[in-house]
């Protein structure tokens, strides 16, 4: 850490908390704003996790009557949307905002204010959407939180089937929200667009910069036409529309088209994230460049663009023609084609490495073989006819679980121990974090991958309840032990994060020997990142200083 | 053994799913040994054997040709897989329906079914049945898929897939059994808060069987006779509000948001499968819904136990 650094954070440890909080709510600071980002992710994380433990009580046994249907539905209702808009996003953003400007050579986003604005809309929207506990009945004495499930389909929304003001809390939740997210959507594109360092083009951008940068433009094309739903929603409920309210003439099925050309690319939006992590991480930790770089960029755009082409998988059952069906078995199926391009370059950089298996490497590891089987499942869900089956079964529940959970939050897990470093100064645990990663590991396999065989044997989802005699009970009963191993690892985690705070050794600039800018700089960085901007090269800027004699720049 | 199993089909198009879904399966088993394998190897393989070597292995930062192969195998296994899929969407979809099918409307209701068999004059709720296919004389059933209210989904996994029940969009399925019995299956598609307790029952049953259950259907209601108890049960179920739901033919209970009574003792089940049709149950179920199935549309009618007794009394004649 330089003096200079150290200096400042003395000065701001003696100054008062309320000044101090003060500057947190005020700033306007990628780092702060980033680091705002993952803090309310994470809290929205346990929320999140204890509604999903509350469904998985429910169902531990057949006839089970420790909730209420009512109290279930909305328990599903709100795990979803809590962990899509107030977990997965938030910590996309987060990561992104925290880390781009660093690895591209920039003092900050390139709009600081909308930066902060687009933050304090996210909060907003978590907030309506918690306030429904309180506030969802409204003057009719129907609701509380709302139960028409995160995908919301019409016309279980329309003022007849949703009295109270749940549905509203939830519409204004995702419209608010979703604004918040253009905004980031549009800073990160700009400030990868207009502020890369002098000698960084385009094809020297770390693949991490080429990742958010799609991802921000999915979020614009995805969220966009999920705010016009909502308004609709609103127009719906409130004015006397009927775009959705089929007892009016409107179409359940028009909202299905506006929520999954949303919902599908949100996948990406999610997951493309977790594909950057691993390609910084990947490299760094089995010591090599990451391996086929153009294309592994190609493979990017390409996912982002044919995922723009793929939604109505999740309307197999709603009754489209055969030819419909057909056309979005193809564009489905032809995303795993860039998708394994991806896993075979990561394991091509891993190939002829020294592999150190640091805590990041390990989660690294976890997410390369679950994203693997989630996306074979994902082929397998894409197959129109077999989807008749697997569509709203547990099955495809286990299976985006794999993907969101096994994948995308594992490679999240990964990005906290890589960085924590880096934002804190201090180093994570490695013994706290391995047990993390196992105690994970366990309850994720034994609760997704028996997930599966209850949606085999015809156990639909979004049911309170379920007779014995069908089979199901023993894989309810294994699925709901698992979520006890991840708790556990969860609070592993928490625990680690805060005491690795508290009294974690030093870190200095560079822990991981790594290649890319943001080590260039001290740890935690200063507010304005760099005293005075990098130039780079190649690729690997740091690898051109540590290797003198082998510069990248002379075979890229 | 699951009644449920998706895996055990007993009607041709899940048939066609299920011989799909197997190379399905054994295609992504094989991809993933294959990768899985590669995975595991090179996680033991290329391990940093020690950790105070600090001397960077050899960079290596692509390859055109190795990315070709990776690019154009997987591209010839979607191939493969789409093709196998188009012909069975093909296959099931587009199958005209041959002149010597049944067809029945199902309705979907919060949360029941209803069904309806247009050229036979028969209203039935909650057990639909069919006849077993003769593959000699192919008699398959052509569902016509409606809903009431909101999204509802029909799912017998072992007869075939899912198809959705959506207000102001008819769909369409077909199903030809080839044995008889009872095949399970539940509503797949949230509709609201009873959703868990929306149970599909078809009956598979042999021609000259379903043709007797048919004529069964066709009748009027048994009046109940001369049984002053029925008589009077008979007062108070037409007194109540019961009627405004119900309805049992020949008399004036003509209502239709709830099952048709009309042979409600034809049933096996009460409340869309969720019990066993039981004098206990039965009564239950007219004196407390919720203790059965919470948040159902039926209400409590708030009858006394003499009522209670009369009104069980007269639904149990209507067989």
């Amino acid at each position: 850490m330089s003096t200079n650094t150290s200096a400042l954070s003395e000065a701001a440890a003696t100054r008062p908390l309320t000044l101090r909080l003060h500057e947190w709510v005020t700033t306007v600071d990628h780092k702060r704003i980033g680091m705002l980002y993952i803090l309310y992710a994470l809290v929205f994380l346990v929320v999140g996790g204890i509604e999903a433990a509350i469904m998985r009580l429910q169902l531990i046994r057949p006839n089970n009557d420790l909730v209420s249907p009512q109290v279930f539905n909305q328990m599903f209702t709100m795990h979803g949307t809590t962990m899509i808009f107030f977990v997965a996003m938030p910590l996309v953003f987060g990561f992104a905002n925290y880390l781009v400007p660093l690895m591209i050579g920039a003092r900050d986003m390139a709009f600081p204010r909308l930066n902060a604005f687009s933050f304090w809309m996210t909060a907003l929207g978590g907030l309506f959407l918690y306030f429904s506990f309180l506030g969802g009945d409204g003057l009719y004495g129907g609701g509380g939180a709302p139960d028409v499930g995160w995908f919301a389909y019409a016309p279980l929304t329309a003022k007849t089937f949703s009295v109270g003001h749940s549905t509203d809390f939830w519409t204004l939740s995702l419209l608010v929200s979703g604004i918040g997210s253009v905004g980031t959507a549009i800073n990160i594109i700009a400030t990868i667009l207009c502020m890369r360092c002098p000698g960084m083009t385009l094809g020297r951008m770390p693949l991490l910069a080429w990742l958010n940068l799609t991802m921000a433009g999915l979020v614009i094309l995805a969220v966009s036409p999920l705010t016009a739903a909502q308004l609709m929603l609103l127009i719906d409920r409130y004015l006397g529309g009927h775009f959705f309210d089929t007892q009016g003439g409107g179409s359940a099925v028009i909202w299905m088209h506006f929520f999954w050309i949303f919902g599908h690319p949100e996948v990406y939006v999610l997951v493309i994230p977790a594909f950057a992590f691993a390609s910084e991480m990947i490299p760094v930790f089995s010591r090599k460049a990451i391996f086929g770089y153009p294309v592994m960029v190609l493979a990017t755009v390409a996912i982002g663009f044919i995922s723009m082409s793929v939604w109505a998988h999740h309307m197999f059952t709603v009754g489209m023609t055969s030819g419909a069906n057909t056309f979005f078995v193809l564009s489905t199926m032809a995303i795993s084609v860039p998708t394994g391009i991806k896993i075979f370059n990561w394991l091509a950089t891993m190939w002829g490495g020294k592999i150190r298996f640091a805590t990041p490497m390990l989660f690294c590891v976890g997410f390369l073989f679950q994203f693997l089987i989630g996306g074979l499942t994902g082929v397998t869900l894409a197959v129109a006819p077999f989807d008749w089956h697997l569509g709203n079964s547990y099955y495809l529940v286990a299976h985006f679980h794999y993907v969101i959970v096994g994948a995308i939050l594992f490679a999240a897990f990964a990005a906290f121990y890589y960085w924590f470093p880096k934002a804190s100064g201090k180093m994570c645990s490695e013994a706290l974090g391995k047990l993390h990663f196992w105690l994970f590991l366990i309850g994720f396999h034994l609760t997704f991958d028996f997930m599966h065989i209850p949606g085999l044997l015809g156990m639909p989802r979004r049911i309170y309840t379920y007779e014995s005699g069908r089979g199901w009970d023993i894989w309810n009963l294994i699925v709901t032990i698992g979520v006890v191993f991840q708790a556990a690892g969860i609070l592993v985690f928490v625990a680690n994060l805060i005491l690795s705070y508290l009294r974690g050794k030093a870190a200095g600039n560079d822990p991981w020997d790594a290649w890319t800018l943001e080590w260039a700089t001290s740890s935690p960085p200063p507010s304005y990142n760099f005293a005075v901007i990098p130039a780079v090269r190649s690729r690997r800027p740091l690898w051109d200083l540590k290797h003198p004699e082998d510069p990248d720049w002379r075979y890229e | 053994m699951s009644p449920t199993n998706i895996f055990a089909p007993a009607s041709t198009p899940a048939d066609s799913i299920f011989g799909l879904s197997i190379f399905v399966l054994l295609t992504i088993a094989a991809i993933f040994v294959v990768v899985g394998a590669l995975l595991v190897y090179v996680v033991l393989k290329f391990r940093s054997k020690n950790p105070d070597d600090r001397s960077e292995p050899a960079q290596i930062y692509g390859s055109t040709q190795v990315e070709l192969a990776w690019t154009i195998v997987p591209g010839l296994i979607v191939v493969a897989l789409f093709l196998a899929s188009a012909r069975v969407i093909a296959s099931i979809q587009d199958t005209p329906r041959p002149p010597g099918a049944l067809e029945v409307v199902v309705t979907g209701h919060q949360y029941w079914w209803e069904y309806r068999y247009p050229g036979l004059n028969v209203v039935t709720a909650n057990e639909l049945h069919v006849p077993l296919n003769d593959p000699a004389h192919p008699a398959p059933t052509f569902l016509t898929l409606l809903s009431a209210d909101t999204d509802h989904s029909f799912w017998v996994p072992r007869l075939g897939g899912k198809t959705d029940l959506i207000p102001n969009h008819p769909n369409s399925m077909w199903i030809d059994p080839r044995e008889p019995g009872l095949f399970l299956g539940q509503c797949a598609q949230y509709c609201g808060t009873q959703h868990a307790k929306m149970l599909l029952r078809v009956y598979v049953q042999p021609r000259e069987e379903f043709d007797r259950w048919v004529r069964e259907q066709q009748q009027p209601a048994k009046a109940g006779g001369t049984d002053a108890t029925i008589t009077a049960g008979r007062r108070v179920f037409e007194s109540t509000a019961c009627v405004n739901c119900h309805a049992v033919s020949g008399t004036p209970a003509k209502g239709t948001f709830g099952p048709d009574l009309t042979h409600l003792m034809s049933r096996e089940t009460i409340a869309a499968g969720a019990a066993p049709n039981t004098h206990e149950k039965l009564r239950l179920w007219i004196r407390n819904p919720d203790t059965i199935k919470p948040a159902s549309k039926m209400p409590a009618m708030g009858l006394s136990d003499q009522d209670l007794d009369l009104v069980t009394a007269y639904l149990e004649t209507l067989r």
